[in-house]
């Protein structure tokens, strides 16, 4: 099962390392790591999506939670959260394919942000899954290059994540 | 004030009277700061020594221990000591130098990235940039390496920062900023009463108690609560002397090399107490087949402990000095007789009446380890401070130097560092003068740190090295007879100093023993010198630990004795 970590640390140096490093000791894949500031400029969140595999995360939260910078952990639970990813793609586009290429983009919801002779960078937010099945339509007419942000995610309601 | 005086104002405010260290290029300031001061330094001759003596003297005095290494090989030869320290939650601060902020990541001459380097063996490090940090991060330091769960702190000092001018005021404690830190001390109310209820319950309880009680100094709070229910208590290596092994109670080591009684106890065992301990492999072997009828009470003060090894059925977070009496209450409110335990502690004294940790005496009149230990420990009458090296002369010494007292038996358990012994043996001696301090020590062990024995000679610490010289890396000729067809592979040392002349080429003492009809009296020749002093104790050479259950293996594989 995956698992989002919302993390906030103290905003200093090598904090993420020792997160990150944290992980890999522990015998943890990151699959997706995402890390800003947050609205205290002192206070920075790390948005991490591991895979739980022969040991539960409580493992490495608990562990985590012993790194003197980390101040709260949470396990986000799907479905009492909001998450999402960014997504930019630059995939080729002649004439002919250019209108099936922005029939998917409206679809989708996305937005073609620069356009060229012969690719358009496209953006598109959404959740994993949404992104996924949005690049698998675009595959077929040639992916130059693509880049995924990782996933944040915010708890649903009044309380903060 | 210039900034190394004002490291070494914010050291004495921690209460460090004695620093452990090696100077060098990027800690001149810091050293020249020391010139004048009325801090203790004990220049030693690898900094490795350096470390494990503050970890020695940590575990003897229950302070921090304090060491200073230069940048670059300097704080490099202080990893295996940071490392050993972490693994036995060893409270320690290293400071280290560091080049100059502007040449820091440019490879530049003895820079090494400390901070990168240590990362997986400290409990926290700081990198100073900002002079005007320093007093704030020093006290940090102090504060994080002590509480909790304690354990090693690494902070690392470019030079440049260290001749700055900064202001001082003593009278100023600088406020700690440290949000993310807070460590559980309390224990919960209704953990403590459903662990009261499962021990009032229990038919056949075990206390299993390690290196956490001692560093909670909760050695009298433990005894109180097995005493009183009349709980058997057996301890790790980590965990001797927090409970008296003489008591009748006491049950002596578990595990891999524990003892017969222990394990059988803790395998019959309806419920296990485990206090201060993390469910090491070295004390579970296979983990289904540990305890195997028991339910779990866990004492930690680190909750990632709890279930990490051994999912447990009541965990209390907490520190033991507080969650032990708590509990304690909780059990005299329930105002049950233990009397009906007394099936299991005769049980328990059955078997140790039919498997005892015996030592047959060799019939050539070779010495045998076991019986060397056992004679150090009558000399002493078990009063020592006992430090070891690691291997079999380790193990000796856990099984037959029996500890009244918390803190008196100092080893590397965790890591299991080889060059351990000596140095901690000095800084112990250090921390208690008066002390008769005990390294045990094994051939190969002794040679990884024997340079330190300049520095015993040097301050006039009378440290006791008591070599049980069997010419092996003998844990590991142990292993090599035992699984792999007897094939010693590099564990034969054919050539070795002589420790007598090596030992005098320093300047301390040095004895040798070949017959176990001398042993005793130059022990106690050695031992009433005021000089530190080498006993080469040539010793049976192929004598094996036992009892020994085998890595992983459970209580049914246990060989008791010498085939
Ligand atoms: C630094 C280090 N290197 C290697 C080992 C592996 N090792 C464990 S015990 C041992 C043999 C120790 O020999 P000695 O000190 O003579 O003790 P003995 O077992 O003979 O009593 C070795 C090599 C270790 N524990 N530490
Ligand atoms: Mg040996």
């Amino acid at each position: 099962m995956k698992h989002t970590l919302s993390v906030l640390v103290e905003n200093k140096p090598g904090v993420l390392t020792r997160v990150a490093g944290l992980f890999a000791r522990r015998g943890f894949n990151i699959d997706s790591l995402v890390v800003a500031e947050t609205e205290s400029a002192a206070v920075s969140r790390m948005t991490i999506t591991v895979e739980e595999q022969d040991q539960p995360v409580e493992q490495v939260t608990k562990q985590l939670h012993k790194l003197i910078n980390v101040l709260k952990i949470t396990d986000l639970d799907p479905s009492g959260s909001v998450e999402r990813e960014l997504l930019l793609i630059k995939v080729k586009a002649d004439a002919e394919s250019r209108s099936a290429i922005m029939q998917i983009v409206e679809i989708f919801r996305a937005k073609i942000v620069d356009v060229s002779a012969e690719v358009l960078i496209v953006e598109m937010t959404g959740t994993r899954e949404k992104v996924s099945a949005f690049m698998e339509l675009l595959t077929p007419f040639g992916v130059v290059e693509l880049m995924r942000t990782g996933r944040i995610a915010m708890s649903r309601g009044k309380r903060a994540t | 004030m210039k900034a190394a005086e004002v490291i070494l104002e914010a050291l004495k405010r921690e209460g460090v009277d004695t620093i452990f260290g090696f100077p060098g290029g990027s800690v001149i300031p810091l050293y020249d700061a020391l010139y004048n001061s009325d801090i203790n330094h004990i220049l030693v001759r690898h900094e490795q020594g350096a470390g494990h003596m503050a970890d020695g003297y940590a575990r003897a005095s229950g302070k921090v221990g304090v060491c200073f290494a230069t940048s670059g090989p300097g704080a490099t030869n202080l990893v295996t000591a940071i490392a050993n320290a972490y693994m036995d939650s060893v409270p320690m601060v290293a400071i280290t130098g560091q080049v100059s902020r502007h040449l820091i990541g440019l490879d530049s001459f003895q820079e090494a990235d400390v901070t990168g380097i240590t990362l997986p063996i400290v409990k926290h490090s700081y990198l100073v940039k900002d002079p005007t940090t320093l007093t704030r991060i020093i006290r940090e330091a102090f504060h994080i390496a002590s509480t909790g769960r304690p354990g090693p702190v690494v902070v690392d000092i470019p030079v440049d920062v260290t001749k700055e001018d900064v202001e001082f005021d003593s009278a100023v404690l600088p406020a700690m900023r440290l949000p993310g830190y807070k460590p559980n001390l309390k224990g919960h109310p209704k953990q403590i009463r459903a662990a009261a209820q499962v021990i009032a319950a229990a038919q056949r309880p075990v206390i299993y108690a390690g290196g956490g009680v001692i560093s909670a100094n909760a050695s009298d709070e433990l005894r109180e609560l097995a005493v009183y229910s009349q709980i058997p208590v057996t301890a790790t290596l980590t965990g001797k002397g927090c409970f008296p092994e003489d008591h009748d109670l006491s049950m002596g080591m578990l595990g891999m090399h524990g003892t017969p009684y222990a394990n059988y106890a803790i395998s019959r065992s309806d419920l296990v107490i485990a206090v201060g301990v993390r469910f090491d492999d070295r004390v579970t072997g296979k983990l289904e087949a540990f305890a195997p009828e028991a339910g779990f009470v866990h004492i930690d003060i680190d909750p990632a402990e709890i279930s990490k090894n051994v999912v447990v059925d009541i965990p209390i977070v907490g520190d033991a000095k507080t969650v032990l009496p708590a509990l304690l209450a909780e059990l005299k409110k329930l105002d049950l007789s233990f009397d009906r335990r007394r099936e299991w502690t005769e049980q328990v004294e059955t078997w140790k009446r039919e498997h005892p940790l015996a030592v047959k005496e060799a019939e050539n009149g070779d010495i045998m380890p076991q019986s060397a230990v056992k004679k150090i420990w009558e000399i002493t009458d078990g009063e020592a401070v006992v430090c070891t090296e690691v291997g079999q002369n380790q193990m000796w010494a856990a099984q037959h130097y029996l500890c009244r007292h918390p803190r008196t038996f100092i080893s590397s358990g965790g890591l299991g560092t080889m060059g351990f012994g000596f140095p901690a043996a000095i800084g112990a001696q250090v921390a208690r003068p008066d002390a008769l301090v005990v390294d045990i020590a094994g051939d190969g062990s002794f040679q990884m740190t024997s340079q330190e024995l300049a520095t015993a000679v040097q301050y006039g610490l009378p440290v006791k090295v008591c070599i049980l010289n069997n010419q092996y890396l003998g844990m590991v000729r142990q292993w090599q007879e035992l699984f792999w067809d007897k094939h010693y592979s590099q564990t034969c040392m054919e050539c070795q100093p002589d420790f007598v002349k090596l030992a005098e080429a320093y300047g301390a003492e040095g004895y040798r023993v070949e017959a176990s009809t001398d042993l005793e009296g130059v022990l106690r020749t050695a031992f009433a010198s005021d000089r530190p002093a080498v006993i080469d104790i040539r010793v049976k050479r192929e004598a094996n630990v036992f009892p020994m259950i085998p890595a992983g293996g459970t209580i049914h594989d246990m060989m008791e004795r010498e085939l």
